[in-house]
């Protein structure tokens, strides 16, 4: 959504080295290096991170709730994906 | 038909305790007391910034400086955290912001009384702050998602303002006479002002009723009050102080306080605008905004011609 | 007087006067997100007045405290450069203020972290971090104003016009000074003139603004010799110490 405070970005950050990115909130800013700047001053204030990232929340595209039945219950039957599915001896100990 | 499906959906959600998230079906009611209550509680916030703001210039120590703007700054942020929660109901920052400027959007009423010392810093940190902390560790479980992820995040960073407000009064309560006539002065002009932010009685509350049943409020005006009154009486008493209230009496039958109800003509009046500080309040707000139109057009301005230049 | 002393709180002074000019926009800022922003610079920079005013009272010796120094002196004892009292003014003024100093900072704490001293090295080492984001944050708003809408062009020039003249004096040096620089305590600072003007005007031209003409620069300030702006912003910091001078806070 734009208007005359800019449009909106979602924020990301990293809290520490090799976690990932996790969305802590939106700001509103005209143009990408103010994005990143305000993420910064707004949502780093207490070390809450040592990375960023922001995007156009227009350039977002979200699943719908009405989605919720066919997107993911038919993950919910494919136990083949998960390790324990799978009968390993015993005496080969840990796989 | 299958609105009353969509109905049931949302009932459900809302008795297993599921938060409602923007995507969701909602009724238009909830939806409109979501955007009245969320903005409200934002521009509680920004207006905020103004009584506390107004001694920032003249705080009397370098720390009490440095902690001051970093609370302030702090509401300004809980009021943008606020803003894009709103957002997310599908309104505007414009309009939010034009609702406000025009006076067709409340604030909390007690930010349209003066801070006239710097006792005032403290009995707001201690006092404001700690009723409004009341009020938003109940909404960390609001039902509405971006309302309660907003609030859980304001708590977190809110919880060093009460103790930084009270660690004021205590320095004036045990600092020299004057010092301690100003920590007075203060308590007895914010009590009952601070009262009034849970809201009026629950019998006379016309929007309490449904915030409980959608679960956007979870304890009602009446029993946030008595809490902040149980918690508060020790704490003015350890200053030496007294509440300005002939009627507080500890009430061993209820393990809690009796007091005296806040003035709700008073309340009422201060509402409708003609609070102490509400031209002021809303005037400098409108300024703020009006001054900085060029300097959004400026960026708005860059912002195009920057991205034209990568385009060509 | 002790040498290191005064210069500690010549440093000490323009930190703390800009940062209670930068505290009168928090809350008034022309929009949220840059009213936080903004706030953030003025913290940094409290944080650095009172490091080393904290250093210049241990220096001085004479049981003063950082708080004495700040609320206690009037303004012909203040010793910051003329450019940091100048009022807020538009957002424009605010900003070119603001880069201005920010630039010379930079440069300067860089060769301060080198210093001998160590608490002067130590302070200019953690102040490098916060003016790099200053430069950073003033740079880019001198951009948008200069390249933005006309109004915002013509502002910004008016504020560099207006407030060239006091940009002269961050590159004084005095006797006091010029015996730190031979103990490897203070930084020459007429040798960082060159390196700060090219970065102000690589800067205004990139944002399509120009550097004034006129070269007079006005001084004074490392005399007490100041604008009028400054007893009156002394004034209103220093009201409550003043009202009641046997009270803690």
């Amino acid at each position: 959504m734009s208007d005359s405070q800019g449009p909106l970005w979602e924020v990301f950050v990293q809290k520490k080295a090799g976690q990932p990115f996790v969305h802590c909130g939106s700001l509103h800013a005209f143009d990408k290096e103010m994005a990143l700047q305000n993420a910064r001053d707004l949502y780093t204030r207490r070390n809450e991170g040592m990375a960023l990232w922001v995007v156009p929340s227009s350039a977002i595209t979200a699943s719908s709730p009405e989605d919720m039945g066919s997107f993911f219950e038919p993950a919910n039957d494919k136990v083949y994906r998960h390790p324990t599915f799978y009968q390993i001896p015993d005496a080969i100990g840990h796989m | 038909m299958e609105n009353k499906t969509y109905e049931d959906l949302f009932e459900a959600k809302l008795a297993k305790n599921e938060m409602i998230e923007p995507k969701d079906w909602m009724p238009e009611n909830y939806r409109k007391h979501l955007i009245r209550q969320v903005s409200q509680h934002a521009h509680s916030e920004i207006v905020g910034m103004l009584p506390e703001g107004n001694w920032i210039t003249r705080a009397p120590s370098l720390r009490a400086k440095k902690v001051l703007l970093a609370k302030v700054q702090d509401e300004g942020g809980h009021g943008l955290y606020l803003y894009t929660a709103a957002e997310t109901l599908g309104i505007s920052r414009d309009e939010l912001l034009d609702n406000l400027h025009t006076g067709k959007a409340k604030y909390s009423s007690i930010f349209n009384y003066p801070t006239l010392t710097w006792a005032d810093i403290g009995a707001i940190g201690w006092l404001v702050d700690g009723a409004a902390i009341m009020n938003q560790v109940m909404l960390q479980r609001t039902s509405y998602g971006p309302y309660a992820r907003a609030m859980v995040r304001i708590c977190k960073e809110e919880s060093f303002h009460q103790r930084q407000g009270y660690e004021i009064m205590t320095h004036l309560a045990f600092g020299t006479p004057e010092q301690k006539a100003m920590a007075q002065d203060a308590i007895n002009r914010w009590w009952f002002p601070t009262m009034m932010m849970f809201g009026p009685p629950d019998a006379e509350s016309p929007n309490s009723e449904n915030a409980m049943k959608w679960r956007i409020k979870r304890e009602t005006n009446d029993q946030l009050r008595q809490r902040f009154v149980n918690q508060t009486v020790p704490q003015v008493e350890y200053l030496g102080l007294t509440v300005p209230d002939p009627n507080l009496k500890w009430n061993e039958a209820k393990k809690g306080y009796d007091f005296s109800e806040p003035d709700w003509t008073e309340f009422k009046n201060v509402i409708s605008g003609n609070g102490p500080c509400n031209k002021e309040r809303l005037g400098a707000r409108v300024k703020a905004h009006k001054d900085g139109a060029w300097v959004r057009e400026a960026a708005a301005a860059y912002a195009k011609k920057q991205n034209q230049s990568i385009a060509a | 007087m002790n040498n290191l002393f005064v210069y500690t709180l010549r440093l000490a002074d323009n930190s703390l006067v800009l940062a209670q000019r930068l505290s009168e926009w928090t809350g008034h800022g022309p929009f949220l997100e840059e009213d936080l922003a903004l706030t953030n610079v003025a913290l940094d920079t409290f944080g650095t007045a009172t490091s080393l005013l904290e250093y210049a009272a241990q220096v001085e010796g004479k049981g003063r405290s950082a708080d004495d120094l700040a609320y206690f002196r009037h303004e012909r004892e203040y010793t910051n450069v003329l450019l940091v009292e100048q009022p807020n003014g538009d957002y424009a003024k605010t900003i070119i203020r603001q880069a201005f100093v920010d630039h010379f900072n930079l440069l300067l704490y860089t060769e301060l972290a080198k210093s001998k001293d160590e608490t002067i090295a130590g302070i200019a080492q953690k102040a490098i971090k916060e003016v790099t984001y200053h430069v950073r944050h003033s740079s880019s708003w001198v951009l948008r104003f200069g390249d933005g809408t006309e109004e915002s062009h013509n502002r910004a020039q008016e504020a560099v016009n207006e407030l060239w003249r006091f940009t002269g004096e961050l590159f004084e040096m005095d006797e006091v000074e010029n015996n730190l620089v031979k103990e490897g305590i203070s930084v020459n600072t007429s040798l960082l003139k060159e390196k700060w003007e090219k970065q102000i005007t690589d800067l205004l031209t990139k944002a399509t603004l120009k550097k004034p003409e006129s070269s007079f620069m006005q001084s004074g300030g490392r005399k007490g010799m100041h604008t009028e702006h400054l007893g009156y912003l002394l004034s209103e910091m220093q009201t409550v110490p003043r009202m009641y001078p046997n009270a803690k806070w």
